[in-house]
């Protein structure tokens, strides 16, 4: 059964996304992500000289600062640094450059559901234009379930709580992108699956059987490899300040 | 890192201690490459687990749970509110976690710890979330009194695994808790007045909570042992605690993940290692209330997920006899 949801999109079809890059002129490195409504504004200053205080001087350091639109900063935005600090440590190459401090600062410009997974694609998509050494880029996607055990792609907060069914849960999942390569396939599988089918973050809410989680994290991989198309395409455009829009379908 | 040679590495010529401060990475390896770990646990075990209930005397309920090393100690107040005008038929609960300077070295006073923030937030999206309370049981009077639940967990010992420890002893403390059943007395024409009997600590466990009532101006004021002359059905009232009944528990396991092993219960030096953690919390109706897995260098494939599943559910079955334990160990008392 299709559920058909207020905005006239399908169960699978994401919002308008829009990325661009080198918006802030002092920022080493600065993008804004915005999926319909939910903007985030990203910057990346670093490599800094010098580690935090308990952090391993051998590596280099992931510092995450997280403004709300309103409101002061609580325990919920903390959570939100934590898991983007250690999103972020998992894609960069952290021996690089050791002893020195990268800061990315988060700001949001609006919320309208799938925060979390929006601000991962800005910051990432910011390291890109900062130049920092990364492994691979990681992609984010925010889940649905709903009552029957559907799964919805990309909620907004309306539909999330207001709209005829009550969603029972949702998920954030953060992939790694696809690889475009021209070796062969079979090289860069690990064990046997393909290294963008590994799951670097995920953080639920609510309560869902395992069944749905596994549904959620299936329809999560193949969003995602629409949206690492959109993001490939996003950044190989020209260095100059320009607007990329696309309606992934 | 100078010395790159695997096979004759320095472990014949130095001591075990030395080693394992110097190269903890390869000690540990060693260890998995064997299917143990140094503590000797196989890899998929949890350490030994006990539950105390009750620890908090004051407090409405309580209790210490201890997962190896890591002590956690929550205890409940109950106290009455006005509720908010959006839920008029619901109570509240607010969960707050502690870690004090005593519980690990690198705990300073003054600063939080950045781990005290998050799992405080874990916990409250997990209990809430999970359905174990049903907020309308707190209620009282609708739009007018409801009861507060103020949980404090309190972090005595940190080695690995907080999660698990907090919401273990969260879990054992609420089914520990009983609050006064709530009765509305006939009241006269101008008052209404909400009374909780004071049940006395001699024939019972239960909390003594004082006797509230609401006054005209809708204020809750304490209500004086010698009566205030109003009507009050003292005797015939039911002087039952009421516990809350919990719906689904929630169980979790937290297990640090290496290459292809999967490491359940893992202890702070192998957490500090292993950089890539994940908690899984399923309730005792098997559904998935939260997997959560905070980025990490190691990446969850589906094989991996429904592994770590599976050592939750078997992890599950232990918590739920060790709870069932605990609690009829408190009956007999």
């Amino acid at each position: 059964m299709e559920t058909d949801r207020k905005d006239g999109r399908t169960p699978n079809q994401l919002r308008p996304l829009k990325c661009s890059r080198n918006i802030l002129h002092r920022a080493h490195g600065s993008a804004s992500w915005s999926q319909g409504e939910t903007k985030v504004l990203a910057a990346v200053y670093g490599p800094k000289a010098g580690t935090k205080k308990n952090e391993d001087p051998e590596k280099a350091c992931i510092e995450v600062i997280w403004k709300p639109k309103t409101g002061q900063i609580g325990k919920a935005e903390k959570e939100c640094e934590m898991i983007m600090k250690k999103t972020i440590q998992s894609i960069c190459l952290l021996t690089i450059n050791p002893n020195t401090t990268t800061s990315v600062i988060v700001q949001v410009v609006n919320d309208d559901g799938a925060l979390l997974p929006c601000a991962i694609n800005a910051a990432c998509a910011a390291l890109v234009d900062a130049g920092i050494p990364l492994k691979h880029l990681a992609v984010a996607i925010c889940c649905c379930v709903a009552e029957e055990g559907s799964v919805v792609l990309d909620p907004t907060n309306v539909i999330e709580f207001v709209f005829g069914q009550q969603m029972r849960g949702f998920a954030y999942l953060v992939f790694p992108n696809s690889a475009l390569s021209a070796l062969p396939e079979g090289s860069y599988l690990v064990n046997g699956e393909p290294l963008e089918h590994g799951i670097i973050t995920s953080v639920t809410h609510g309560v869902m059987s395992v069944d749905e989680y596994l549904k959620c994290v299936d329809r999560g991989r193949a969003a995602c490899a629409k949206l690492s198309g959109f993001l490939r395409n996003s950044l190989q455009k020209s260095q100059f300040p320009s607007d990329t829009s696309s309606k992934a379908a | 890192m100078g010395l790159l040679d695997s096979s004759g590495d320095l472990s014949a010529e130095m001591e075990v201690d030395a080693f394992r401060r110097l190269f903890p990475l390869r000690y540990y390896e060693r260890h998995l490459a064997e299917s143990i770990r140094p503590d000797g646990r196989p890899l998929g075990r949890a350490r030994d687990t006990t539950v105390a209930l009750g620890a908090v005397s004051s407090a409405d309920g309580s209790a210490l749970a201890k997962i190896g090393s890591t002590t956690m100690l929550a205890a409940i107040k109950m106290e009455v509110m006005t509720p908010s005008a959006e839920s008029p038929d619901e109570g509240c609960i607010a969960i707050e976690f502690h870690m004090p300077p005593i519980c690990s070295p690198i705990v300073r006073p003054g600063r939080p710890a950045e781990a005290a923030v998050v799992v405080s937030k874990q916990l409250s999206d997990t209990i809430l979330s999970s359905g174990m309370i049903d907020l309308k049981e707190l209620a009282l009077v609708s739009g007018k009194a409801a009861w507060m639940a103020y949980l404090d967990i309190y972090c005595l010992d940190a080695d690995g695994a907080l999660f698990d420890a907090a919401l273990l002893s969260a879990v054992a403390a609420f089914s520990h808790c009983k609050h006064l059943s709530p009765f509305l007395i006939v009241p006269t024409s101008y008052t209404l007045l909400l009374s909780l009997i004071h049940v006395s600590a001699r024939y019972s466990l239960a909390v003594q909570i004082p006797v509230v009532s609401v006054n005209d101006k809708g204020k809750i004021v304490a209500f004086t042992e010698e009566g205030d002359g109003r009507k009050l059905e003292k005797e015939a009232v039911n002087k039952e605690k009421i516990k809350l009944t919990l719906g689904s528990i929630p169980f979790s396991l937290t297990c640090a993940l290496h290459k292809k092993y999967i490491l359940a219960d893992p202890t702070s030096e192998e957490e500090s290692i292993m950089e890539t953690l994940v908690t899984v919390v399923m309730d005792s109706s098997d559904r998935l209330v939260s997997f959560y897995k905070p980025g990490g260098p190691a990446l969850a494939y589906t094989s991996l997920v429904t592994d770590c599943v599976a050592l939750t559910r078997h992890r599950m079955k232990e918590l739920e006899k060790i709870l069932d334990e605990a609690f009829s160990g408190m009956e007999v008392d």
